[in-house]
């Protein structure tokens, strides 16, 4: 008997639904972060829902406004041919969101491109590392507050500085 | 034998650093009990720059760590700074061997988001197309797969047929490989007269043409030596690591975007889902090879009922209107300056739309702010997630097998970088 997802995460967390958007024919259910892996596990494993496969998640950067970051779960059911996206906003200052590999392992490598791609830390990832950028790669290039990275031109009045910065400058 | 070190700790064998990659190995690769070896990123049987971090005991695989980011081009980023209509060619480079999928994943989210219509022959087009770059994709994935495993011959036969499907894209879009040929709200273009009889012409004449792969591959003993029993994966697990596409499929769920969550009138089309029983990697290779046929089923319907009309929809607030129109119409010169200017501005919201792309599903999330540029875009794209099931799909293969497995996952690192 299928059952209504957003009727029962909001019985089952009153306190931690925040907000229920309905856009497009898309349902998406706004719950507190700290609380994530318990919906998650919820919309898993009670009968009636059981959103068994994690399709995507993603990380959206509102910058400047606050709260900054936003994760974007995109559940699917196999058994009930349904779709629910979760959402969690997290703060600019230290974001950070409980892992849900434990949920969905196939969310793995998705939430090390979030740690990668915009530096949201998962508390409890079994192997938090960088994953596109080089290990020593420094700041986070899908924030909205990091430059595309065009090179610099060079004209007669900055000619010196970029000369100095290029490879081959050392010789 | 003497002078070959056996047992060595990993600190003098490892030129990296063994801090990183104490949480990585077993504690059996630090003391030098087992061997470290990297395969990639120039190997050529990884299909692209994959690194792979192999810890063998013996010739036996203890753990693989795949490395990637090789390919990464920041297309997510790079699409955020143009408009929506010109974000599209950066879709064609992410998979390269299934660029009409990019494009109509990325067009389907466009489209639902700033609801524009597509007509009916724009839509049955799509169809043909995304079926025919699905074609064209599992030719190359079954050339170089059999490269891999010895088979050579069959490479020469995959690449010449896959030459007349690029004779098709280059006919329609001008291209080859980075068509660019959908756009939101139907087509760029409208199919030229000669497409269809061409496009007939092949597609009679593919069916024999598996019938030949399959004759010097299904019942090779070499063959089913190399691929049966190798890389069996459970439907729990492969579900699990969310695994798509024929990978799934190949352990026997039948589980199809196309089917489930039809797009672009998919649903008016009569074809079948090819599912395996073992899950492993001969499996694999069977269900690619009936997609081929069930993609030519598919072609051939779509020839049957491409109507005549309009091939882009008529919604000028998205769509730019006919260069012949210029001339005659005030109104057509402001749209189309203010098209290829500014572009056209997109409620604010936040869309998901996933395709069946030939690795399996490819998903696309679209966030707008109201603005002219997306937001916000992200690939969900099966050969990242299809990776990261690497390590649990080659956990105590043998070293030459990890290669058919490898095969069989049919990973692009395009796709996976992006």
């Amino acid at each position: 008997m299928p059952l209504d997802p957003v009727e029962a995460i909001k019985a089952a967390f009153p306190d931690s639904v925040v907000d229920v958007i309905n856009f497009r024919g898309e349902t998406t259910v706004v719950v507190d972060s700290e609380k994530i892996a318990d919906v998650a596990m919820f919309c898993r494993e009670t009968e009636g829902m059981e959103f068994n496969l994690l399709s995507d998640m993603s990380c959206v950067d509102y910058y400047p406004k606050e709260p900054r970051f936003a994760l974007c779960y995109h559940l699917y059911s196999m058994i009930y041919n349904t779709r629910l996206r979760l959402k969690v906003y997290l703060p600019g200052e230290d974001p950070h969101a409980p892992t849900v590999t434990g949920v969905w392992p196939a969310v793995n490598w998705q939430e090390r491109e979030a740690f990668d791609m915009m530096g949201i830390r998962f508390d409890g990832h079994p192997d938090l590392r960088r994953i596109l950028m080089p290990v020593d790669w420094e700041g986070y290039p899908l924030r909205k507050d990091y430059p595309l990275g065009y090179e610099q031109v060079q004209f007669s009045f900055n000619f010196d500085e970029i000369m100095s910065q290029k490879p081959h400058a050392t010789e | 034998m003497a002078d070959i070190q056996i047992d060595s700790p990993v600190e003098e064998t490892w030129q990296g650093s063994v801090e990183e990659l104490k949480g990585l190995v077993s504690p059996r690769a630090l003391t030098g009990e087992t061997m470290l070896l990297n395969m990639g990123p120039q190997h050529p049987s990884t299909h692209g720059v994959l690194r792979l971090l192999l810890e063998l005991d013996g010739e036996t695989v203890v753990s693989c760590i795949p490395d990637v980011g090789f390919l990464h081009t920041g297309i997510e980023k790079n699409m955020e700074a143009k408009t929506y209509s010109k974000a599209l060619v950066m879709t064609d480079r992410m998979d390269y061997l299934n660029p009409m999928g990019n494009n109509l994943v990325y067009c389907l989210a466009v489209e639902k988001l700033a609801e524009i219509d597509v007509p009916e022959r724009a839509m049955i087009a799509r169809v043909i197309l995304a079926e025919l770059t699905r074609i064209n994709s599992h030719l190359v994935w079954l050339g170089t797969h059999c490269l891999d495993l010895g088979a050579m011959s069959v490479m020469l036969y995959c690449f010449r047929e896959r030459e007349e499907i690029l004779d098709i894209f280059e006919m329609i879009s001008g291209q080859r490989m980075m068509t660019s040929y959908f756009r939101p709200g139907g087509l760029w273009r409208d199919l030229p007269d000669e497409f269809v009889p061409t496009l007939t012409d092949f597609i009679n004449r593919f069916p024999r043409k598996i019938d030949d792969y399959e004759a010097l591959l299904n019942n090779n003993p070499i063959w089913i030596d190399r691929t049966q029993g190798i890389g069996v994966l459970t439907p729990e697990d492969a579900i699990a690591m969310g695994c798509s596409g024929p990978t799934l499929r190949g352990s026997g769920v039948a589980f199809d975007m196309r089917k489930v969550q039809p797009y672009s009138c998919y649903e008016e089309f009569d074809f079948s889902i090819p599912t395996g029983d073992h899950g492993d990697v001969y499996d694999r290779f069977l269900v690619r090879m009936h997609e081929m046929r069930e993609s030519v089923r598919i072609i051939q319907q779509g020839l049957k009922r491409l109507p005549k009309g309009a091939h882009i929809s008529n919604n000028r607030k998205f769509v730019p209107p006919p260069r012949a129109e210029l001339g005659t119409s005030m109104e057509s010169v402001i749209h189309h300056f203010k098209l290829w200017t500014e572009g056209f501005k997109v409620p604010e919201g936040e869309v998901y739309v996933s395709i069946e792309s030939p690795r399996g599903e490819l998903g696309c999330y679209l966030s707008s702010d109201g603005g002219t540029h997306p937001h916000r875009v992200h690939f969900r794209t099966p050969s990242f997630i299809l990776i990261s099931a690497l390590s649990h799909l080659s956990k105590g293969a043998m070293l030459a097998d990890l290669v058919a497995i490898i095969g069989s996952t049919d990973i692009v690192l395009g796709d996976c970088d992006r």
